[in-house]
């Protein structure tokens, strides 16, 4: 069969199970966005490449497929460039596809010419450079095998313009993906799972650090039944939230420069740390003693590079964290945490938990706004945030159920993530289930235009912005580290955002006291589509439960 | 800190020496010396890198470079395990009553002279680094014009190979 170029691409998209392309079209890959209306495919205009990179994996995480962005060359595919650098740092499965100048004017610097695999060499899995097209089919399979498989990522594609629009024969059948550089990690050793259950046996005061790497080895179930099998105190990552429920009694909080002090204080008091796909990043570790010091270190993850990368553990484990679980949860089977650890951990968790409240007083309190809404949604919803105090307060204040329904940019920390992430779980989710995104009057300006792609496509998110005409998080931080020499943090000068979601065809309100808090969330909810609530806070409401507790680390939290 | 060479099997394509090298630079590592040249199978390269770090650095390293999708295989190799050459090309100043004392230490190393002019001899030695230095050490009184060097290409002793998994 003869096939253009763009032709084999949207077909191995379509056999791939793509259903949506999120995407902004140029002269080079306009072949593409031409051959995908012809398909079962979805192309979804956004307002700027950026845009649809994080839209892709808002999709992504909700589908736990690779979402797929296209771009144009040059600028549009720099554009794309935070997305995939969000993504890899998140371990998104992306599939992001470039337009590229004609082959013969490669290296002439054409206009919109830009070595798109070259920068972006750094911050994908792989990428590839199009330079036959009977390629295309193979190269388009690997990227999605590699994109989705073991620690997963983002794949960038460029495929310079000649090659789309010229014809091949396409192969009747496709080749297997076979890659003899790609080593996916077989099952866990068992000798080293067995060495975890020994520690764990001999230890006083063990305690799980959960991450990201329980949610994309699909193990929620796996990690859920030890944690109650072994009674072990569970802490987590800002990317595991959620694989125990936020509510649950063996769960204690988020650890790290922003994390809760009763989690960190647990986490210092523990001689056996059990960390289950977790980077361990600097703000992971900031406020806790050094790992390596204090007591027993296991280490279990997926990617071998991260074990001994950030810190040397005492036990490694190279593995999938469920093949890991359905090996180590057995070999605990009689055994629970003592009881008098358990009993300390509690009493932490009693002692430095601080209900928030919900006395008025001329600002709306986000904590307050936040456990509301996840009592008045009952937690069935998908959240995403941005990047700011806003992130920190959804972390530690919203209650979580399932770690898939937090979206937000834990490790490269992008604002302007949110909005666009919420559009691509709402693209996804068909409406089955409601999408808030959370957003400070910051972040929300760098991507609000989206509001565009909503009200284009119809698709519904509900919106939360935090307003206090600040940056926040740097405010707070020129507050307690620069006394109080607060430089380029006011956003003064904002639009009237009621306004601007009304001009995008949105029902919006704004609310100033937290005795309003309850029917505004009801309305919101109840409103038909996209939905824009404005709740106004101060600009010096803590990030932490109090100020300076998180970012100045003190003495007594160890 | 100790030597390391790191002996790197990848795939034969454009690209790879950047993702190679990039990694190095991204990641703070640094490459003492580097060498890369087709093998016997025209689709795999070998690249050699000697890098500069203690044992967990250097194992980072070759964690890190599995990762790399065109790297198909990788050993970390001591200087006791190997043999181990590199490749100079010297140009060095000459007068009618220098020249056959040049030539002399040349015949020492058993370097080749690969050019010569009136006022220059070019010398290709091969060898080991220490070899290389202590060369030119000794020809450095007599000025050298310009230096040309290859970093080290190794291969293990004995019967071991790197070789790829079918």
């Amino acid at each position: 069969m003869r096939l253009t170029g763009a032709e084999m691409v949207v077909k191995t998209l379509e056999k791939n199970g793509v259903k949506i392309v999120f995407g902004y079209p140029g002269a080079a890959n306009c072949p593409i966005i031409d051959k995908l209306s012809f398909s079962s495919i979805k192309h979804i205009l956004t307002r700027n490449e950026q845009g649809a990179a994080h839209m892709a994996s808002g999709y992504a995480r909700v589908t736990r497929q690779a979402g797929v962005c296209t771009a144009t060359s040059g600028p549009g595919a720099t554009n794309l460039i935070t997305g995939i650098a969000t993504a890899y740092m998140d371990s998104i499965p992306m599939i992001a596809l470039t337009g590229q100048v004609a082959t013969n004017l490669i290296g002439k610097d054409a206009f919109q010419e830009v070595d798109i695999t070259g920068a972006t060499l750094p911050f994908t899995k792989h990428s590839y450079l199009i330079k036959d097209g009977l390629d295309i089919p193979r190269v388009v399979n690997e990227a999605f095998h590699i994109a989705t498989t073991g620690r997963p990522g983002p794949v960038l594609i460029d495929f310079p313009m000649d090659i789309l629009k010229a014809e091949f024969d396409y192969p009747d059948e496709d080749e297997e993906v076979s890659i003899r550089g790609y080593k996916l990690v077989a099952r866990a050793n068992e000798s080293q799972v067995k060495k975890v259950a020994e520690a764990i046996r001999s230890a006083k005061k063990p305690v799980v650090l959960a991450g990201g790497g329980i949610v994309i080895s699909d193990a929620t179930a796996e990690f859920r039944k030890f944690v109650k099998e072994t009674d072990i105190p569970v802490v987590s990552t800002m990317m595991g939230i959620g694989t125990v429920p936020t509510n649950s009694p063996r769960y204690y909080g988020m650890i790290g420069s922003h994390g809760a002090k009763r989690a960190n204080m647990i986490f210092n008091r523990a001689d056996l740390v059990i960390v289950m796909g977790s980077r361990l990043g600097d703000r992971t570790v900031a406020n806790v003693k050094g790992l390596e010091d204090s007591g027993k270190l296991i280490h279990i993850d997926v990617d071998p590079a991260e074990i001994g990368k950030n810190v040397q553990p005492h036990i490694p484990v190279v593995g999938d964290i469920k093949d890991v679980l359905e090996q180590l949860t057995p070999l605990l089977k009689d055994y629970k945490a003592d009881k008098s650890w358990t009993d300390e951990a509690d009493e932490l968790k009693r002692r430095f938990t601080h209900e928030p409240s919900g006395e008025d007083n001329g600002f709306i309190n986000p904590k307050y706004f936040l456990s509301r809404l996840a009592e008045k949604t009952k937690s069935d919803v998908y959240l995403t945030t941005e990047v700011g105090q806003n992130q920190i307060w959804c972390a530690n204040y919203f209650t979580f159920l399932s770690p898939e329904t937090l979206l937000t940019s834990g490790g490269f920390g992008t604002m302007g993530y949110g909005l666009p992430a919420a559009i691509g779980a709402s693209a996804a989710l068909g409406g089955a289930k409601p999408v808030i995104a959370v957003m400070g009057d910051g972040s929300f300006q760098m991507d609000l235009p989206e509001m565009g792609t909503m009200a284009q496509w119809d698709i519904p998110v509900k919106m939360v912005l935090f307003r206090n005409n600040r940056l926040g998080m740097v405010h707070e931080h020129q507050f307690l580290l620069y006394k109080s020499n607060y430089q380029a943090v006011s956003i003064e000068g904002s639009p009237d955002f009621e306004m601007l979601a009304k001009a995008y065809g949105f029902d919006s309100a704004t609310i100033k006291e937290n005795s309003e808090i309850d029917a505004a969330i009801d309305k919101m909810l109840a409103a038909d589509g996209s939905y824009l609530l404005v709740a106004d806070v101060s600009p010096f409401e803590p990030t932490g439960d109090a100020l300076n507790e998180s970012i100045l680390p003190k003495k007594e939290d160890n | 800190m100790e030597r390391y060479t790191l002996s790197v099997l990848v795939e034969n394509n454009p690209g790879v020496l950047s993702r190679v090298v990039g990694l190095f630079s991204r990641r703070g590592f640094n490459i003492h010396s580097l060498s890369v040249g087709t093998t016997q199978d025209p689709h795999v390269s070998r690249i050699t890198i000697e890098v500069n770090g203690d044992a967990q650095t250097v194992e980072q390293v070759s964690k890190q470079l599995s990762k790399i999708m065109e790297v198909i295989k990788i050993k970390t190799l001591r200087d006791s395990e190997i043999v181990k050459r590199g490749l100079a090309l010297v140009k060095v100043k000459v007068t009618s009553k220098t020249r056959s004392e040049v030539i002399e230490i040349t015949s020492v190393f058993r370097a080749n002279i690969v050019d010569i002019s009136s006022n220059t001899l070019t010398v290709e030695i091969t060898g080991h680094d220490r070899k290389i230095g202590a060369f030119l050490e000794l020809v450095e009184p007599y000025g050298i014009e310009e230096i040309s060097r290859t970093g080290m290409t190794a291969l293990e002793r004995g019967t071991n190979t790197l070789k790829i998994d079918k």
